[in-house]
């Protein structure tokens, strides 16, 4: 069964030329697929659109059996909190917050999550699993890139999304982390059951993912 | 939109800035603590001074600064006003107007001012003996509960008045008083002073002395003898510095009483009519005629008048402080709103509704004023406690 769905999407910036067209993309269930391609071929939009962030001009986008391209903004707003990890190139944190509250953010932020016991024994579980249990009470300043980016997987998997999306969150790294990371995010997912997408511009990185798709491949460039 | 949430990271992120946060309450809190501050500091400096003067008929006193003859005759107030004589207060007692009843508040016992007075001022002022009992004998002494309560003094011990030059030798001598009474707490200035007879306080600026027996003295001390039998003696002659029943004979004045020294005395009018007549003479009288009357509620009307008008002026230039303040701290917000654009938009992308942001920094901006108005108040409320010594200390 697809746990994301893109049919016929098509999406253009404002004042732009450039137009993202994707007849079609299904992704497994569970599946850890890499999108990759080089800068500015559209990974970063696409991966938007999957969110719910961007909104396609056309075409339908569905994400765990929910049409994100129908829904409202506020909808879409709770849906991707409550169903999508989310896992950015910077990582993201608030630098005010300590790492648990990080890790924490979308139970505060977030009507449709309630923050209890299980939430928090949650995030201790995933800042043990990835090995930054010690580092609960620091702030992201004294982190390293490693660090933080373990921290924003653990953020983009407490809730048990169903689906993370991850914008090239190695792009930081040194080589050595870079394949750790990669990794480390692989099997969490993995152990998570949820459908892991990663877009990155190196497709060395990949290794282990059930599919890579070059995204140039995958999109009608006849107009672009 | 969660609350709680809200709350939580709003606090977070004061906490994490405290240097900044500290500085925008502080600002804000003094730019809204000055306006109300000064008003409420001079409405209760208006409360406790006319208080005071509107209980005081009329105050005789030498020509000069009404206000300071105010001041020093209803405050005991530092300023020295130029000496009346005890004679204008004789006078103006004579033909019945009024009663006079002294006042020589030049001295002091530390910091504290003796006041020259007569039984009369007790009763004029309702003072009540708390501990001991009243004045008796010439160098005794009765304290304001403030002294007592400040110096911890009881019936029985000694005050040593201060001397007007430290290093005048040939000077008069600190007079040692012993205490016989405590007065009951006022709140007013008599709570802060040390009272004596006029006499005593004459004694103090030497015009009245005791010393050994000139009859009986050694006649090495002898420097001559008139042909009347009055004995001249040189400066070895033992002068007491502590009027005891024992020496009290011995003390005596140098010239006549009438010319001596007052810094005020309080005019009690036998009647309205009284009063009218005794303000109509003094007004005709000029100036120059060695004394003035002043109605102490009068001169306070004056000097509040100036004091209300200036007020008004840098109530009115704090305002426009504080709302610069208020501009300059909202610029502060949207600046460091500016720079969170970044965090703001990881929020949004994360999946917060654009209420939650809103409301975030609403909490913020909201959170950081009630800080300051809850400074502000705390100030105000010490400001309230402090006032009445603040107004001691101005008007001391």
């Amino acid at each position: 069964m697809a746990a994301i769905r893109c049919e016929n999407v098509l999406f253009r910036y404002p004042g732009e030329s450039f137009a993202l067209r994707l007849p079609a993309l299904a992704i497994d269930s569970g599946e850890a697929l890499g999108i990759v391609g080089p800068s500015g071929c559209g990974k970063t939009t696409l991966l938007r659109l999957i969110a719910g962030i961007l909104q396609p001009a056309a075409g339908r986008i569905e994400v765990a059996g929910e049409c994100v391209s129908g829904l409202a903004f506020a909808a879409r707003q709770r849906f991707r909190i409550a169903r999508i990890g989310l896992v950015f190139q910077e990582f993201e944190l608030l630098d005010y917050l300590d790492v648990l509250d990080n890790v924490l953010l979308p139970y505060r932020i977030a009507s449709v999550l309630e923050m209890d016991d299980a939430a928090r024994g949650r995030a201790e579980a995933l800042l043990e699993s990835t090995g930054v249990s010690a580092l609960r009470n620091r702030f992201p300043g004294e982190l390293s890139q490693g660090e933080r980016q373990r921290v924003a997987l653990c953020r983009a998997l407490v809730t048990r999304p169903g689906v993370i999306l991850a914008d090239e969150p190695t792009g930081s790294l040194d080589p050595e982390n870079q394949a750790r990371g990669i990794s480390l995010m692989r099997e969490s997912a993995a152990a998570a059951g949820a459908t892991l997408v990663m877009v990155t511009h190196d497709h060395d990185s990949l290794d282990g993912f059930d599919r890579v798709v070059a995204l140039p491949e995958i999109l009608d460039r006849s107009e672009n | 939109m969660k609350e709680s949430g809200i709350f939580y990271l709003g606090g977070r992120y004061l906490r994490r800035q405290p240097a900044k946060t500290t500085l925008l309450v502080a600002a804000l809190a003094v730019a809204l603590f000055l306006p109300v501050g000064i008003m409420l500091f001079v409405s209760r400096a208006e409360t406790h001074l006319r208080s005071r003067a509107a209980t005081t008929p009329l105050l005789l006193g030498a020509p000069g600064s009404a206000l300071e003859l105010v001041f020093n005759g209803l405050y005991f107030s530092k300023p020295e006003v130029a000496p009346l004589t005890q004679r204008r207060v004789h006078e103006i007692s004579a033909d019945g107007l009024a009663r006079g009843i002294p006042i020589l508040a030049r001295f002091r016992a530390g910091s504290d001012p003796i006041v020259g007075t007569s039984l009369d001022y007790f009763r004029f002022r309702g003072l009540e003996i708390r501990e001991g009992r009243q004045l008796a004998r010439l160098g005794e002494c009765v304290v304001g509960a403030r002294v007592a309560r400040e110096r911890g003094l009881h019936p029985g011990d000694r005050l040593v008045s201060a001397p007007e030059a430290v290093f005048d030798l040939a000077g008069v001598y600190p007079l040692k008083m012993p205490v016989v009474g405590i007065l009951d707490a006022t709140g007013g200035p008599d709570d802060a002073a040390v009272f004596v007879d006029v006499k005593t306080a004459w004694v103090i600026a030497g015009l009245a002395h005791g010393h050994q027996d000139a009859a009986k003295a050694e006649e090495s001390l002898v420097l001559g003898r008139d042909d009347a039998g009055a004995v001249e003696l040189n400066a070895s002659v033992v002068e007491y510095t502590e009027i005891t029943p024992e020496n009290v004979s011995t003390f005596h004045f140098h010239g006549d009483p009438e010319d001596f020294p007052l810094s005020a005395a309080i005019v009690l009018p036998a009647g309205e009519k009284a009063r009218t007549l005794l303000r109509g003479r003094y007004q005709d009288a000029g100036r120059d005629d060695g004394a003035q009357l002043v109605e102490p509620a009068a001169v306070m009307d004056d000097l509040f008048a100036t004091v209300f008008q200036v007020q008004r002026i840098v109530v009115a230039a704090l305002v426009l402080v504080a709302v610069a303040m208020g501009v300059i701290a909202a610029l502060v917000f949207l600046l460091s709103n500016r720079l969170r654009a970044r965090e703001f938009e990881s929020l949004r992308n994360i999946g917060a509704d654009p209420s939650t942001i809103r409301a975030l920094v609403l909490f913020e901006g909201g959170a950081v004023l009630a800080m300051s108005l809850a400074v502000a108040a705390i100030l105000t409320a010490m400001l309230w406690l402090a006032a009445p010594a603040l107004i001691r200390h101005l008007t001391g």
